[in-house]
């Protein structure tokens, strides 16, 4: 096994980033130019790294799946990033966001490097300020904040409903510096297939250009995966089309460990499933949770009207309403956290107060808040998201609907919670880099700041702050000692071999020659992963839900049918191999739940929570990292190691949202 | 609930920039009306493969209308026909009637060569960005945020210009393959902004080079590409454009 | 040089070239009214623009304007069509905001320049030209005597109807041309829009009516 050392500097939780960068080993810019980076993904952690490792003068291969970096999911983030400027003069502070991102994530993140999140989160601000992000500003021209869920004070920038979008355009456009600067060059259409590993180190990938179908080999002194989640593992969630783990499970194939994988954040407000066609799920943002209050009737009658279709949301009154969130959690009410909202979404519709004909939907409602404000001023601020839902759902949450007893209500939108983030991923170290030496995980796709659940406009912090402040310093700390290393040679062996196998594996799944489509298949483990290894999950469950997968994988390897050839553009093949992919990670993510014997954030597990239905944690048992090991085959259970947590600055105690 | 309808689909195959390419035909039967349009080619999809065929190549992605992958000229208009501006993939089926022809094309100009079927190639857009789409801001410690103070409509207004999704329907519908819409709305929202005028001059003419160099056609002010804009993105961008361009050039 | 070899730059020749003749027509159609009142103070006009040397150096510019701005519309068209690239859409839909003359200005350019051909045969040939080679009875009439020229022209009404095709050509060309040339220029915005729109359609729609009513009053009732 590899060791476990999260090499994390010594001294007061404030000053270990400091120190770090005082005193790890830089490359001068001779050698920059000697080194070779590759950087695989353009998301906002692979754009940002991409572009910022280009600048300092390293050479950067930078790849992506789609046809531009500017389409990299990052884009679809809506709400927000946090940072902690207390412009708003709340009361935030480097500290309290830290504190706030340690509990939100139910004290499961590792506490140095989410203090570090929480101190570049203002630089990351600056940076995109100076780049020509258009954040919204206030009428005196200074930078407007709002508040989202888990905090209790405004420390969110945002930019409409696009802040994902504006600050991967940021990123992209100091790539595209690069990219023009001859730094960085660009791959797009091209998919990472495999890891190479020379000497224990991780020296090159073997990628498929999409649209030729050519296997390709690239070496480098250093890899950098920025794949993001693996939420997709579900087929139904709010991730894009093309989102996949596949570079992730090839770093653990190749014996980097996934920790935690069973740490998915599901969204309480998604655009509930409408029919068995559905291929994807839409995300209302967050932060409609502002201004917009959740509901469920009272009634049990009330909602086996709704199911039925017998009346509408808006013919409830204001007394028949359950605001649940508003009852079960004062002090939050609804900014309670996500996980804590999509639980409490579960339980009411598990009660049958369901308002949609599936039973599966609760209200959010904006009546209250356009009484109060003023519809052009709720328009102002969630506009493009009421156009957005009247879109997908020929509903409008700005029209009135009726008036009873001289209160006006608005049309509520339904939400559902909805597979969204996956806070799990590749371990790193404190430095980002995996258990394979030269191999670093960035963004989503490693586990290290969000815990076990991560908190709203977190994600595209974190992104950035890998990207743009923690990566480009502590890779050097690696390639210090690489500058004697010669560029690599592609012809090596381990390169051939490397390639040989990804044709095998290609050659195989064309060959099955069944009757399945990806999709078929790829539905059917959806299906499993939500039922038992979803919102929800039970000993019992989790062990029907692996044996099931097993029955897919079979499924997968015997009655697979892949139209067309290997060359050219082959989509169903590309399905393919991800999927191929989804399924071991379908079962990494039952393992660890299965062992995981407690509740905590995004995992919970029904056997572990109090009387009145919150997650009861075992800090006891399972204050650690899990860390997953493969052993060689897709068919063997892998090993767990635990990296157990070290709370210094944080005294850790049970999340409390009430009061 | 949205009723069901039956139509007929025309959807283009091509295999490969070469290839003259033509239209295949199907029946399309009892499909939901609030299946989206991208939903309903998943169908399409599996019943190709399902028969033993290469199933109908498309880019698409995110299937929330931001990522400007999704790409097809339905029936004559980029992303088809919606009320206020959206994507391929935010039409949804309820917007056509039953017994309808739906006719599905890909962008169709010289700067964006078919790779297969309605897939095209729009990696020119990235190289008019890397020309000159950006400001120059080293990764580092830039000063405070707030140092730079911006007035909240000329804020408003840069983020309108930004908020283009480089999707190439401006330039799918425009008679003369123009890219102007784009690269304008880059140019514009750094115009707009107090961080972007050091290099407002260069930026302005270095894109328009690039985007000239690339094949795209002049500009002659149609609006075509303001009507089919999903973002709606507005033509007083190519008159910042045009503003920002003749300037930099008379004072070369 | 960019003024040939950016977009924007061969735009900007087609917008001044184009502002430069809305303004030659603008006096020409200022002039033309005065045929409407005054058969002496139209062929004192006539005296003043003919064969002088002010008057001819004016005629080339003007002209150079012109072979400019119809050697840049098909240079621009050209390389439109060639951007397009070599597949044609199979069903085109074209949006409401779309203006007609917008896609047409190619073919309604060609209509005016025949028209303008035939005009110069109508007039500068006997007028002008005539007094330039110093055959100044060359049309029948004499050379100076525009008001007569005018006059003959309209009482055919073959020759009415192609003016008024003419100048609807020319009426749908400027309509767009104006605004366009403006917006080409960036002389334009979201506010100004709208009114250079208007301006445009308004200053089109009373610059052709200025020549129509003389084609009009010459047609209906002569030199009455």
């Amino acid at each position: 096994m590899a060791t476990l050392d999260s090499k994390i500097p010594a001294g007061p939780v404030a000053e270990k980033w400091t120190n770090y960068k005082a005193h790890q080993k830089l490359v001068n810019p001779a050698n920059k130019r000697r080194l070779d980076v590759i950087v695989v993904g353009t998301g906002l952690a692979g754009a940002s790294a991409a572009a910022s490792l280009g600048e300092m003068g390293f050479r950067v291969f930078n790849f992506c799946i789609q046809d531009s970096p500017r389409r990299a999911h990052s884009i679809a983030a809506q709400g927000g990033i946090n940072a902690a400027k207390n412009y708003q003069n709340d009361g935030d502070s480097v500290y309290r966001l830290f504190y706030d991102t340690v509990k939100g994530g139910d004290y499961r993140a590792r506490e140095a490097n989410v203090y570090r999140l929480a101190e570049v989160s203002n630089s990351i601000i600056d940076q995109c300020v100076a780049q020509g992000v258009p954040f919204a500003r206030e009428y005196g021209g200074m930078l407007a904040n709002r508040s989202f869920g888990g905090a209790q004070v405004s420390r969110t920038f945002y930019a409409k409903g696009q802040t994902g979008q504006q600050l991967l355009l940021g990123a992209y456009s100091a790539l595209s510096c690069q990219v023009n600067a001859g730094t960085v060059k660009l791959y797009t259409r091209y998919e990472m297939m495999d890891l190479v590993i020379v000497d224990g180190r991780a020296r090159g990938i073997i990628a498929r250009n999409l649209v030729t179908g050519k296997l390709e080999r690239f070496a480098a002194h250093a890899v950098v995966i920025a794949t993001g989640g693996y939420g997709n593992a579900y087929f139904l969630s709010t991730n894009a089309m093309g989102c996949n783990c596949s570079a992730a499970m090839q770093c653990y194939r190749k014996g980097a460990y996934f920790a935690n994988p069973a740490y998915v954040q599901i969204h309480p407000t998604c655009i509930p499933v409408h029919g068995d066609k559905q291929s994807k799920l839409t995300l209302m943002s967050e932060s409609l949770r502002n201004d917009g209050r959740i509901w469920v009737p009272k009634k049990k009658e009330d909602a086996l009207k709704l199911q039925k279709g017998e009346i509408q949301g808006s013919d409830i009154p204001e007394e028949d309403r359950d605001y649940y969130l508003e009852r079960r959690y004062p002090a939050f009410g609804n900014l309670v956290p996500r996980d804590v909202a999509s639980r409490a979404a579960k339980e009411r519709c598990d009660a049958g107060m369901g308002v949609n004909n599936t039973g599966l939907a609760v209200f959010l409602d904006f009546s209250e808040s356009i009484n109060r404000l003023g519809i052009d001023i709720v328009l102002q601020r969630y506009g493009n998201l009421f156009d957005m839902y009247e879109e997908i759902t020929d509903v409008n949450p700005g029209e009135l609907a009726k008036e009873i007893n001289g209160v006006k209500y608005y049309h509520p939108m339904m939400i559902y919670p909805a597979i969204h983030y996956t806070m799990g991923g590749i371990w790193v170290d404190y430095e980002l880099q995996t258990t394979v030496k030269g191999l670093f995980a960035i963004g989503e796709c490693n586990f290290s700041d969000h815990g076990a659940n991560r908190l709203g406009a977190s994600a595209l912090m974190q992104g950035l702050a890998d990207g743009y402040f923690v990566l480009p310093y502590t890779i050097q700390n690696y390639l210090a000692d690489q500058i004697t290393v010669p560029r690599f040679s592609t012809e090596l062996p381990e390169f051939a071999e490397a390639e040989k196998n990804v044709q095998d594996l290609i050659n195989r799944l064309m060959n099955i020659k069944g009757k399945k489509s990806v999709d078929s298949i790829h539905k059917e483990l959806g299906h499993v992963m939500w039922e038992y290894v979803g919102m929800g999950r039970t000993e019992e469950g989790l062990k029907i839900g692996l044996q099931k997968l097993k029955e897919i994988r079979k499924d997968f390897e015997n009655n697979l049918f892949i139209p067309g050839t290997t060359e050219g553009v082959n989509i169903e093949l590309e399905k393919a191999l991800r999927l191929n992919d989804f399924i071991t990670m379908g079962e990494l993510i039952a393992y660890d739940a299965l062992n995981r014997n407690e509740s905590c954030g995004g995992h919970f597990r029904e056997e572990y929570q109090t009387e009145e239905g919150e997650a009861k944690r075992d800090d006891e048992n399972f204050f650690y990292v899990a860390c997953w090991e493969y052993q060689g085959s897709d068919d063997k259970a892998p090993v767990l190691y635990k990296e157990p947590l070290v709370y210094e600055a944080i005294k850790v105690q049970t999340r409390n949202y009430k009061s | 609930m949205d009723k069901n309808i039956s139509f007929k689909l025309r959807y283009w195959r091509q295999n490969g920039p070469k290839d003259k390419g033509h239209f295949d035909e199907r029946e399309m039967k009892d499909i939901p009306g609030d299946t989206s349009f991208l939903e309903m080619l998943d169908i399409l999809n599996e019943e190709l493969v399902s028969e033993g065929k290469e199933p109908f190549v498309f880019d698409h992605d995110c299937r929330e209308g931001i990522c400007g992958m999704c790409s097809l000229y339905i029936n004559g208009t980029p992303h088809g026909k919606t009320e206020r501006g959206a994507t391929t993939c935010q039409l949804y089926m309820r917007k056509f009637k039953d017994g309808d022809t739906i006719t599905v094309e890909p962008w169709r100009s010289a700067g964006f060569p078919v790779i297969k079927d309605c897939m095209v190639d729009r990696t020119a857009f990235d190289k008019i960005i890397q020309a000159g789409g950006y400001v120059t801001a080293r990764t580092g410690q830039p000063q405070d945020a707030n140092a730079i103070l911006i007035p909240k409509q000329d804020a408003d207004e840069a983020m309108d210009c930004a908020s283009c999704i480089g999707c190439g329907a401006c330039v799918a519908a425009c008679k003369n393959g123009s890219a102007m819409l784009f690269v304008s709305s880059k140019v514009s929202q750094l115009a707009l902004l107090p961080q972007g005028r050091p290099e407002a001059a260069r930026r302005a003419k270095a894109m328009v080079a690039k985007m000239d160099e690339l094949g795209f056609g002049n500009c002659t002010n149609t609006r075509a590409c303001e009507a089919v804009c999903p973002k709606c993105e507005s033509i007083a961008n190519i008159a910042r454009l045009n503003r920002e361009f003749i300037a930099a050039k008379l004072n070369d | 040089m960019w003024l040939c070899n950016s977009s924007i730059g061969r735009k900007v020749v087609m917008s001044v070239t184009g502002l430069a003749l809305i303004l030659f027509l603008t006096f020409h159609g200022s002039m033309n009214l005065v045929a409407l009142f005054s058969k002496e103070g139209y062929n004192m006009i006539c005296e003043f623009l003919g064969a002088n040397w002010y008057a001819v150096a004016a005629t080339l510019a003007l002209a150079g304007l012109a072979v400019l701005h119809i050697l840049y519309a098909f240079w621009l068209t050209l390389q439109n069509y060639r951007a397009r690239g070599k597949d044609r859409y199979a069903v085109t839909d074209t949006p409401k905001k779309v203006e007609w003359a917008s896609q047409n200005m190619l073919a309604l350019g060609v209509v005016i320049v025949l028209g303008l051909a035939l005009h110069l045969f109508n007039f500068w040939y006997n007028m002008m030209f005539a007094e330039l080679i110093h055959q100044p009875m060359m049309g029948g009439i004499h050379a100076a005597d525009g008001y007569g020229y005018i006059a003959q022209t309209f009482s055919n009404p073959v020759y009415v109807v192609l003016y008024v095709i003419w100048l609807l050509a020319l009426w749908f060309h400027l309509t767009h041309g104006f605004w366009s040339a403006i917006q080409t220029l960036g002389w334009n915005g979201k506010v100004w829009f709208n009114r250079w729109h208007i301006i445009s359609v308004v200053y089109s729609t009373v610059l052709v009516l200025m020549f129509l009513v003389v084609v009009a009053k010459f047609a209906l009732c002569g030199a009455c």
